[in-house]
Formats: C-alpha cells, sequence, structure tokens
C-alpha cells in the first residue's frame, strides 16, 4: 500500500522532472507561458461557457478543432522529442509519465464532465475567467479546490 | 493598427489549438515540465489545508512551478480581457442560442451569460448549483481521474497514453449527460 502511494505522487499529472533548484526568477518563465496560454485562452474564446455549451450540443465545430488541433500539434512534439532525443535547455533528458489506468479515471472523469457543462470550464480556463472579469468564478474556484480537497480525505475509501 | 484589430478578433480554432498544443513541448523543454493544470488545485491544498491527508503530504514547493503558471493565466486572462476584448458579442452558433433562449438564458452580450455568472446569484439556489456545485464537482473529478482536458485529453493523449484517451471519452460523456439530461431540469428550478 505504501508503494502504490509514493507511484501516486510522482504520478501527479503535471510533475517538475528538472534536477536542478530553478528558484523564483527561474520560475517566472512558467508565468510567461501561463500568460500567453491565458491570453491565447480569452481570445479563442475557450473560456466561453456558450462555446462549452455549443461543443456539448454538437452545433458547431469551434471547440472539436480547438482540442483536436491541439493534440495534434501536442503529440507532433512528443514524437520528435523523442525521436530526436532532444534535451531541455538545461540539458537533461525530458521525461515522460506513461498514466496507468485505474476505475477512478472513469467515475472521476463523468463526476469532471457534469462539472464542466455546469460552469462551462476546465480548471485551466477557471482562473483565465476570473482574470477576465467575471470575479464570481473566484467561488468556483474556492469549491473546485474544496472538491480537490474532499477528494484526498475520502481517497483511501475511493476507487 | 490592422495587426491590433486582427488580435482583437476572436481567434480561429487551428491559430488556438495550435498555441496550445505548443504549450506542450514548451513546458517540457525549458523546464521538464508535464502539461497539466489541475494539479495546481492539489498544491493549494497542500499549502494551505494539507491537514496531516496523506495524499497532499508532499513537497509542494517542488512544484511551484505549477503555481506560478495559473497565477499567469490569470494575468493573461486579465491582459486580453482588459486590452484585446473582441468588441462584439460571442459568435455562437443561432441553433445554440435557441436552445439556450428556450432554457430561458437572455443575456448573449458576453463571453458568459450574464443571467448566471453574476454576483448577485450568490447566496441563490441558481449560484449554489452553478458556482458551489459546479467548481467542486471540477475539483473532485479532476482529481479522481488523476488530470483534466490539459493533463490528460492534451498531454496524455500527446503522449500516446491511453488511460487518457479513457479519461477523455468520459470527460465527454458527462458533459453530454449534463447538458442533454440534467441541465434542461436544473433549469426549470429558477
Amino acid at each position: 500500500m505504501e508503494k502504490i502511494e509514493v507511484e501516486e505522487m510522482l504520478a501527479c499529472d503535471a510533475p517538475n522532472d528538472m534536477k536542478r533548484e530553478e528558484g523564483f526568477v527561474g520560475n517566472l518563465k512558467y508565468g510567461v507561458v501561463g500568460i500567453l496560454f491565458g491570453i491565447v485562452f480569452v481570445k479563442a474564446e475557450i473560456v466561453s461557457w456558450f462555446r462549452i455549451q455549443e461543443m456539448f450540443r454538437l452545433q458547431s465545430f469551434h471547440m472539436y478543432g480547438v482540442i483536436g488541433s491541439a493534440i495534434v500539434v501536442g503529440m507532433l512534439s512528443v514524437w520528435l522529442i523523442k525521436r530526436f532525443r532532444i534535451k531541455t535547455i538545461a540539458g537533461e533528458d525530458v521525461v515522460f509519465h506513461p498514466k496507468k489506468f485505474y476505475s477512478g479515471q472513469i467515475y472521476g472523469g463523468l463526476l469532471f464532465g457534469l462539472g464542466w457543462a455546469i460552469t462551462g470550464a476546465c480548471p485551466g480556463p477557471l482562473f483565465a475567467q476570473i482574470g477576465s472579469g467575471f470575479v464570481v468564478v473566484l467561488v468556483t474556484l474556492l469549491s473546485a479546490i474544496a472538491g480537490t480537497w474532499v477528494y484526498g480525505y475520502f481517497r483511501p475509501r475511493l476507487p | 493598427m490592422e495587426l491590433l484589430k486582427l488580435i482583437r478578433q476572436p481567434w480561429p480554432w487551428y491559430v488556438a489549438g495550435s498555441l496550445i498544443g505548443l504549450t506542450v513541448p514548451a513546458l517540457l523543454l525549458i523546464g521538464n515540465k508535464s502539461f497539466g493544470i489541475s494539479s495546481s488545485l492539489r498544491h493549494i491544498c497542500a499549502a494551505c489545508i494539507p491537514a496531516n491527508i496523506p495524499f497532499f503530504k508532499y513537497d509542494w514547493k517542488h512544484e511551484i512551478w505549477n503555481l506560478v503558471f495559473v497565477a499567469g493565466i490569470l494575468i493573461g486572462g486579465f491582459l486580453a480581457g482588459q486590452f484585446l476584448a473582441n468588441p462584439e458579442a460571442v459568435q455562437i452558433s443561432p441553433q445554440t442560442v435557441a436552445d439556450l433562449k428556450a432554457l430561458g438564458i437572455q443575456d448573449f452580450s458576453g463571453l458568459m451569460p450574464g443571467d448566471i455568472f453574476n454576483v448577485a446569484n450568490l447566496f441563490t439556489l441558481k449560484g449554489l448549483v452553478f458556482f458551489v456545485l459546479g467548481g467542486f464537482l471540477v475539483g473532485f473529478g479532476t482529481r479522481m481521474a488523476g488530470g483534466c482536458t490539459s493533463g490528460h485529453s492534451i498531454m496524455g493523449i500527446s503522449n500516446l497514453q491511453w488511460p487518457s484517451l479513457v479519461a477523455t471519452c468520459c470527460f465527454m460523456a458527462g458533459g453530454f449527460a449534463m447538458t442533454h439530461l440534467i441541465l434542461p431540469h436544473l433549469m426549470k428550478l429558477f
């Protein structure tokens, strides 16, 4: 049981695999990527509740196009990095994490989907919605943090 | 300023999708970071309210880049909303407008329906459903699934991980169920 715990810990969905410590200034570059990312979110209207409704009603190609092309570009990039063993700017090998299947991906996935259609946002757009002036979404974010916490609390008894 | 005019318009899907896809190699190459956003919620729990729960007992400071990243998303949202905003209403499909009107939504002027995402609704049943319940499901569901649209659908599938494809199909199934089976009944409550 302990061993699984450690493995899961490493398999956190967005781990930091850089060996060297980066410090405050080093971390700012992720803030810059975040800013560009937030601008794309708003400008492509991915943060729009209307766009998410349109997607789940199959009435527009927009969101499918966005997610689909993001996956194609991501896939090609990962393939190139692996194929040519491209290293990070610090000269380290890029680390990839295989995902292990467990039933929580199904149950949790369905629950997240229900919430996605209500809030019109996955976790990323939540932050961009708040930034772009929908202050009330702060409550949604706090509730999402609470949801994460409650999952952590009941985790030993959940799939 | 032709360029600014172009930027202010809504960006086409292939521009936005490509830029989002490029986040994957960008994060990997500048610092060996796997793309994922919902983990930021876990780090906030670990930093603020760990409460001795094993799931939140880890070195969150090692993952602080993720919190800087989401803070950047918030600032980016502010900059885009403040300086690059599209003056027109969101051009959604007329069918969606008709469907949503039938559900009682009237304000189509902004990125979000003003008649729902409004501070005045905070302490109403509408607020409880759209903010509190919706947010809770997003936070609980993504953590249980081990990722969200970014960690599974984009990073996971890009890395050819089939469990991420399963999770993505479940995200979509949940969304379809809410939109078509539950939302029509929820909207009757208000």
